[in-house]
C-alpha cells in the first residue's frame, strides 16, 4: 500500500484556517530545508488509516496466542473510565487533585495484595523498563548495605531475553544456569553459581515452559542464603494471580505488566506499563513520591534520600494504570483468581487436542501456556515452525511466539489466555491439524504460506541488514 | 550437513582449525548456520581480548535469535574477520571458510572434537 507521503498531493489539506490577524511569514524564509509534511484531506487520511488497520491482526480480529504476551481482550470498559474528564483531562502538575491520587493508592493497594509486595511504583513505561528499575532497587539495596561489591545476577537460560539485558544495562553480571531436565531451576546448579558476588535471581514463575516451578521455596532460600535478592518477571504472573503470590514465594522484587495480566493495550492500542512492587526492605529506595492517605484526604509524601530517583516523568503512564485499576476493580477479589483458573484451563484444553499429533516439550499439565517442538515435522518434512506460523495466518489467527524459548529447536510457544471461547480453541486446534497433515501431504504449499493474507512473507533479512525506518524523498 | 575431516569441533557447534603449534582459526560449523537461519549481524571480539575455554567470546544474531559464541578453546585474540560485519550471510553460504576469529597463544587443543565425534554430538542432540 502507499505511504502517507506518497498519497500526499500538494496544496491538498483537511482544514479551513481563519483569517490571519498577524504579520505572516512563510516557512520557506525560516527554515532552509522543506517543511516536507504529507498534505492530504481528511477522506483520504481516513482511508489510509483505515487500510492501514486492515494490514495488521490484533486481539479484536481474532485468536491471538502470542506465547508469553498474554495476549487477552482488553474490555471497552477501561477505556470508557481513563477516558472520563477527570483523568485525562487533567494536567499532571495539578497534584492535589483527590481523585487522582486516590486511584494511584488504590492501585498501589491492590497491585501490592495482588504480588505480596509492601510498596509499589508505577513510574515504569513498561516491562524492560521495570526490569531496570527493580533491578537499580537491588544495587542500591547492596551498595548501602555495604556489599558493592556483589555484581552478579543469576538467570536461567528460560528466561526472556529482557532480563540478561536489564542486568547487563544495570551494570551487574549476568550468570547464566541451565535448567534442570523438567524445565525448572536446578537447584545444584543454583546453588554452585551463588556466593560472595550474587546479587540476585531473576525469574518468570510458572517459567516460559509453562511450568510452575515446585521448588521455588527453596530457590528464594538458597539465593537469600548467599546474602541475594529474588526478582520476579511478572511477564507470567495471568496464570497465578489471586491464587499464589510472588511476595509468599520469597521474591524481593517485582515488576507487573499491565499489558499483559491487566488488559491494557499492547503497544499500538497505547503505551504500556510496567509498576515495579518490593518488600519494604526495599520501599525507600523506590523512584519518586508514593500517595499516602491522611485521614480523608491523599498527598504525596516526599521522596526518599536513599531513592534511586525518577525513572520517568510525572506518574508513568497514568492512563494505562487507570485502565489496569478499572480491570481490578470489575473483576473484584472473586475475578482475578477466576482468569488464572481459566487460563490455565484454556491452555490445557488446547494442549490435549494438539498433542497427540505435535510433541509438546516438557509433557504434563502446564499453566497458561505450552512450547510445541517441531524438529520431528521439519525432518520428516522440511516444513519448519516458521512454515507452520505463516500458514495459520490464512486461518484468520495470529500466529504463536515462534522459536522462544531458544533451548527447544523448531519452537511454537501457545498461550491462548483466559479471553478465548472453547469454540475458538476448538477452532484453532483444527487449524493446527490440518497443517500438519498439510505438511506431509504438500509441504511446499506451506512453504509458501500464508496465501490470503495482505502480507505474506516480509524480507526479514533486508529488514534486519537495511533497515528503512524513514521515507527517502529523493528515491 | 558437511563435517571437514580435517577440523576439529566443540559440542558447541563450534570449529576449529588448527593453523600453528599456538595459533587455530575459529568459525561456526554447518550444523550451527543451518539451525541458526539467516545471519544478519555478527558482534566480533576484540582484539588482544582473552578467549576463555567454553566462555562466550561474542555473538552472533540470525532473524531467530542473537546467539553466543562460545571459545573452543583458550588464548589471545589476534586477528578478526571483519568482512563479517558487513557481509554476515557469509557464514550461512560458506561456514568452514568463513572463519570469525584467529588465536594466538593457544596453550592446547585438548577436549576438541574430531569431525566424527562431533557428528555424533549433532545426531543425538537431533532427538
Amino acid at each position: 500500500m502507499k505511504t502517507v507521503f506518497e498519497r500526499s498531493v500538494p496544496g491538498r489539506h483537511c482544514t479551513i484556517l481563519p483569517a490571519c490577524d498577524v504579520p505572516e511569514r512563510k516557512p520557506e524564509e525560516t527554515r532552509t530545508a522543506p517543511l516536507r509534511l504529507p498534505e492530504l484531506s481528511e477522506t483520504d487520511l481516513s482511508r489510509h488509516y483505515t487500510e492501514l488497520a486492515g494490514q495488521t491482526f490484533g486481539v479484536n480480529d481474532g485468536f491471538y496466542p502470542l506465547g508469553s504476551c498474554t495476549m487477552k481482550y482488553n474490555p471497552k470498559i477501561n477505556e470508557e473510565i481513563a477516558g472520563l474528564e477527570g483523568f485525562a483531562k487533567i494536567h499532571p502538575t495539578q497534584e492535589n487533585a483527590q481523585g487522582c491520587l486516590k486511584a494511584i493508592y488504590l492501585a498501589e493497594k491492590y497491585f501490592t495484595e495482588i504480588t505480596g509486595m509492601d510498596a509499589m511504583t508505577f513510574e515504569p513505561a513498561a516491562g524492560a523498563h521495570g526490569e531496570l528499575t527493580g533491578l537499580m532497587l537491588i544495587k542500591r539495596y547492596h551498595e548501602l548495605t555495604g556489599h558493592p561489591e556483589r555484581n552478579e545476577i543469576i538467570v536461567p537460560d528460560t528466561a526472556h531475553g529482557t532480563n540478561p539485558a536489564s542486568s547487563s544495562m544495570c551494570g551487574f553480571k549476568v550468570i547464566n544456569i541451565a535448567s534442570a531436565e523438567d524445565g525448572c531451576v536446578d537447584l545444584e546448579k543454583l546453588e554452585a553459581v551463588c556466593g560472595e558476588h550474587t546479587a540476585g535471581l531473576m525469574l518468570t514463575n510458572p517459567n516460559t515452559l509453562g511450568i510452575f516451578d515446585k521448588n521455588i521455596l527453596d530457590i528464594t532460600r538458597i539465593v537469600h542464603k548467599a546474602g541475594g535478592l529474588c526478582y520476579y518477571d511478572g511477564a507470567n504472573l495471568n496464570p497465578v494471580m489471586g491464587i499464589a503470590r510472588p511476595g509468599d514465594m520469597g521474591f524481593d522484587c517485582i515488576h507487573l505488566n499491565l499489558h499483559k495480566s491487566f488488559s491494557t493495550p499492547h503497544g499500538g492500542g497505547g503505551p504500556g506499563s510496567g509498576p515495579v512492587g518490593c518488600k519494604a526492605l526495599l520501599a525507600d529506595y523506590l523512584p519518586g513520591r508514593r500517595v499516602v492517605k491522611d485521614g480523608d484526604v491523599y498527598r504525596y509524601t516526599e521522596e526518599k534520600p536513599e531513592s534511586i530517583g525518577k525513572v520517568r516523568s510525572f506518574h508513568g503512564n497514568f492512563l494505562v494504570m487507570i485502565k489496569a485499576l478499572t480491570y481490578v476493580l470489575t473483576l473484584g477479589k472473586e475475578g482475578i483468581p477466576e482468569v488464572a483458573k481459566n487460563a490455565v484451563l484454556n491452555a490445557n484444553y488446547i494442549k490435549s487436542l494438539l498433542e497427540d499429533t505435535y510433541d509438546v516439550f516438557r509433557k504434563g499439565t502446564c499453566m497458561h501456556e505450552f512450547v510445541l517442538t517441531l524438529e520431528r515435522l521439519k525432518k520428516e518434512t522440511g516444513v519448519s515452525a516458521l512454515d507452520v506460523a505463516k500458514a495459520l495466518q490464512d486461518y484468520d489467527m495470529h500466529p504463536p511466539t515462534m522459536y522462544f524459548p531458544i533451548n527447544v529447536h523448531e519452537a511454537l510457544m501457545i498461550e491462548p489466555t483466559e479471553t478465548e471461547s472453547k469454540e475458538t480453541l476448538d477452532k484453532a486446534a483444527a487449524a493446527y491439524l490440518e497443517i500438519y497433515r498439510k505438511a506431509y501431504e504438500d509441504p511446499e504449499y506451506l512453504h509458501n504460506a500464508p496465501h490470503r493474507s495482505p502480507i505474506g512473507r516480509p524480507d526479514e533479512v533486508g529488514a534486519a541488514r537495511h533497515p528503512k525506518v524513514k521515507y527517502d524523498f529523493e528515491g | 550437513m558437511k563435517t571437514p575431516l580435517e577440523l576439529k569441533y566443540s559440542k558447541s557447534h563450534e570449529w576449529v582449525k588448527i593453523t600453528g603449534e599456538h595459533e587455530c582459526e575459529v568459525g561456526i560449523t554447518d550444523y550451527a548456520q543451518d539451525s541458526l537461519g539467516d545471519l544478519v549481524f555478527v558482534n566480533l571480539p576484540e582484539i588482544d581480548a582473552d578467549a576463555v575455554k567454553d566462555e562466550a567470546i561474542c555473538d552472533v544474531e540470525s532473524v531467530k535469535a542473537v546467539s553466543d559464541i562460545f571459545s573452543p578453546v583458550s588464548g589471545k585474540v589476534a586477528e578478526v574477520n571483519e568482512e563479517l560485519l558487513d557481509a554476515p550471510e557469509k557464514i550461512n553460504e560458506d561456514p568452514y571458510g568463513a572463519w570469525l576469529f584467529r588465536l594466538t597463544d593457544v596453550e592446547d587443543f585438548e577436549g576438541l572434537l574430531s569431525a566424527e565425534e562431533y557428528e555424533k554430538v549433532v545426531e543425538e542432540e537431533a532427538h
